[in-house]
């Protein structure tokens, strides 16, 4: 039998996705599905399931005294996480861009918490913020600073978290930002030069605007995994103190795998998902509308 | 009066080029305390963690804290899982992603595009979505607490596939082309010619899998029972619960599940840094 040309065509289209589909179907789109329809449910992990419709949801933003909390808290963390991130990642590809030499060498140190566990380096951190003992309120005494015990203290709990955080994380959008800049063509800098602009008026005018694509990308893709934060909040305080740190992500687990309640453990795990949609629709949105292109 | 001003002039850049860097230096420093403090709390004895005024260094060298690491949990098997999971999970996404990241840049098939389309969507789930559902799925299998769940829910990535297009994309038509004229069918072509080419994007690729399944934490967490199939970060998890945490153990075990992914970048950090340049995705 002959097969057609475009007959051999999906024969060989179809051999070549078939492993990463059928794993990413099993894996990924079948789950999906399938956790919409678990958040419909009183799902507990063992015994009798029942169908509730979307009293879990209902639960959750009416009934859940500890759900708006958790929002807050999340919505807390991922502001001055992603705040304190961006600025620092632009003021180091700034600063590394500009010296150049020995770049690559600062840019490793600075990357170099990213590729390591959160574990490891959460519970590094939970030593450094010892109330006492710790190198942190050492160094603080020096100048006089009473012992503060970090991650024992509601007021001081979610700082400390943030601070490990942009501490593990700001240095992939470092990256991302070092290699906008040197993107840049160096004529279009050495223009304004010589029509006499400073070096804050080249960085306003022509090197913000032109990176702006990169800082956009970089906030939106921050936004969206700093939402799920876990790692960090379960090492360091287990959502402790008074649940001051208790965190979208972390009370989903809670309520998943300590508490068992699998179907308003799902219906957290969705109201995440639209939040995320939703900021990826603002990206593609706004990208549109305000982001300047070369 | 005139000659020290030009030599002024010509030595501002040099002194302000200093400058920059000592001051880098001792940024890089500040930021490098967390490691430097874990390296050398794990070389003090046990005793002498928790002292004041802070010493810089134990009175002995306190290797002993390494041996207490290792029987702490079962460290040599978690070691091993660890490894052995990341080498597994980075090849599954390394041959499932070149071989869909091929078909959707280089053959013609019809749907491809709205296809790659959803692809691209799933990249915004986020893994607590399929969590739950991914554990009673798991659990029906009969994989839970096997290497099977911990390896193959992670390695079929939607990412791997995006990363790998968009490399494949930049490989020149013509070359195929010429290959395809003399006779090479796609496969042949695929292995002959698109892979030797791509050899870059894979080392990208397998990097980024590895250092996520090396870092991972939460579907371990979820996923595992016993101490069968766990993996260093759920053995210094371990380390979290006992009352009077023991400081230099941990720090030591801390040490040997860093130093790891310290090689893996230093050695191929070019990788990284081109995936994270490209894609602006892995790893987050």
């Amino acid at each position: 039998m002959q097969l057609g040309k475009n007959q051999r065509n999906m024969l060989t289209a179809v051999g070549f996705l078939s492993p990463n589909i059928i794993g990413f179907m099993l894996f990924t789109a079948i789950p999906v599905v399938q956790s919409l329809i678990i958040s419909l449910y009183d799902w507990p992990t063992f015994g009798e399931r029942k169908f509730i419709g979307l009293q879990n949801y209902i639960d959750l933003f009416t009934k859940d005294p500890l759900f708006p909390k958790v929002m807050g808290n999340t919505s807390i963390y991922v502001f001055c996480y992603v705040a304190l991130n961006i600025v620092l990642a632009l003021a180091m590809a700034l600063w590394l861009t500009n010296i150049r030499r020995g770049e690559k060498l600062y840019r490793s140190v600075f990357f170099l918490p990213q590729v390591t566990p959160i574990v490891a380096t959460g519970m590094i951190w939970k030593w450094l913020f010892l109330p006492k003992y710790g190198i942190i309120n050492n160094f603080l005494g020096i100048f006089g600073v009473p012992d503060i015990n970090w991650l024992g203290t509601t007021g001081t709990a979610m700082s400390a978290i943030i601070i490990m955080s942009v501490w593990q994380g700001f240095g992939y959008n470092m990256i991302i930002f070092i290699a906008g800049l040197y993107a840049i063509p160096e004529s279009q800098i050495e223009a304004a030069r010589i029509d006499g602009a400073g070096k804050w008026q080249v960085f306003i005018k022509i090197k913000l605007p032109l990176i702006s694509p990169s800082i956009f990308f970089a906030i939106v893709m921050t936004v969206i995994s700093s939402f799920q934060v876990f790692d960090q909040t379960m090492i360091m305080t287990a959502g402790g103190p008074a649940n001051a740190t208790n965190t979208l992500v972390l009370y989903l687990y809670n309520n998943a795998f300590t508490y068992l309640k699998m179907g308003y453990a799902a219906a957290m795990a969705w109201v995440l998902f639209a939040i995320i949609m939703i900021f990826t629709l603002l990206q593609m949105r706004l990208q549109k509308d305000f982001v300047t292109y070369e | 009066m005139n000659e020290i001003k030009t030599n002024r002039q010509t030595y501002r850049p040099i002194i302000k080029k200093a400058a920059n860097h000592i001051v880098l230096t001792v940024l890089a420093f500040i930021f490098l305390i967390p490691f430097l403090g874990m390296v050398l709390t794990s070389l003090k004895p046990e005793t002498e963690v928790l002292l004041l005024p802070i010493r810089i260094f134990g009175s002995r060298l306190a290797m002993e804290n390494y041996q207490r690491a290792w029987t702490f949990f079962p460290f040599g098997q978690f070691l091993f899982n660890s490894v052995f999971i990341a080498l597994c999970t980075s090849l599954v996404a390394v041959i499932t992603s070149s071989m869909s990241g091929y078909a959707f840049s280089r053959l013609h098939f019809r749907g491809r595009d709205l296809l790659f389309t959803m692809y691209l969507g799933t990249l915004m789930i986020p893994q607590q979505v399929t969590v739950i559902p991914l554990f009673i799925i798991m659990r029906r299998f009969g994989w839970y607490d096997t290497y099977a769940a911990m390896v193959l829910p992670v390695g079929f990535t939607a990412f791997g596939t995006f990363l790998m297009r968009q490399f494949l994309l930049t490989i020149p038509y013509e070359i195929e082309d010429a290959a395809r004229i003399d006779g090479c069918g796609a496969v042949e072509s695929f292995i002959r010619i698109i892979l030797p080419m791509a050899k870059s994007s894979i080392a990208t690729l397998l990097i980024f899998t590895f250092i996520n399944s090396w870092k991972s934490f939460l579907w371990p967490l979820i996923i595992t029972g016993s101490d069968r199939v766990k993996t260093l970060p759920l053995g210094i998890y371990m380390f979290n619960g006992q009352y009077g945490t023991d400081w230099s153990g941990l720090m030591s075990a801390a040490s040997i599940a860093i130093i790891p992914s310290f090689l893996v970048f230093i050695l191929f950090q070019k990788y990284l840094v081109k995936g994270i340049t490209m894609t602006g995705l892995g790893g987050r």
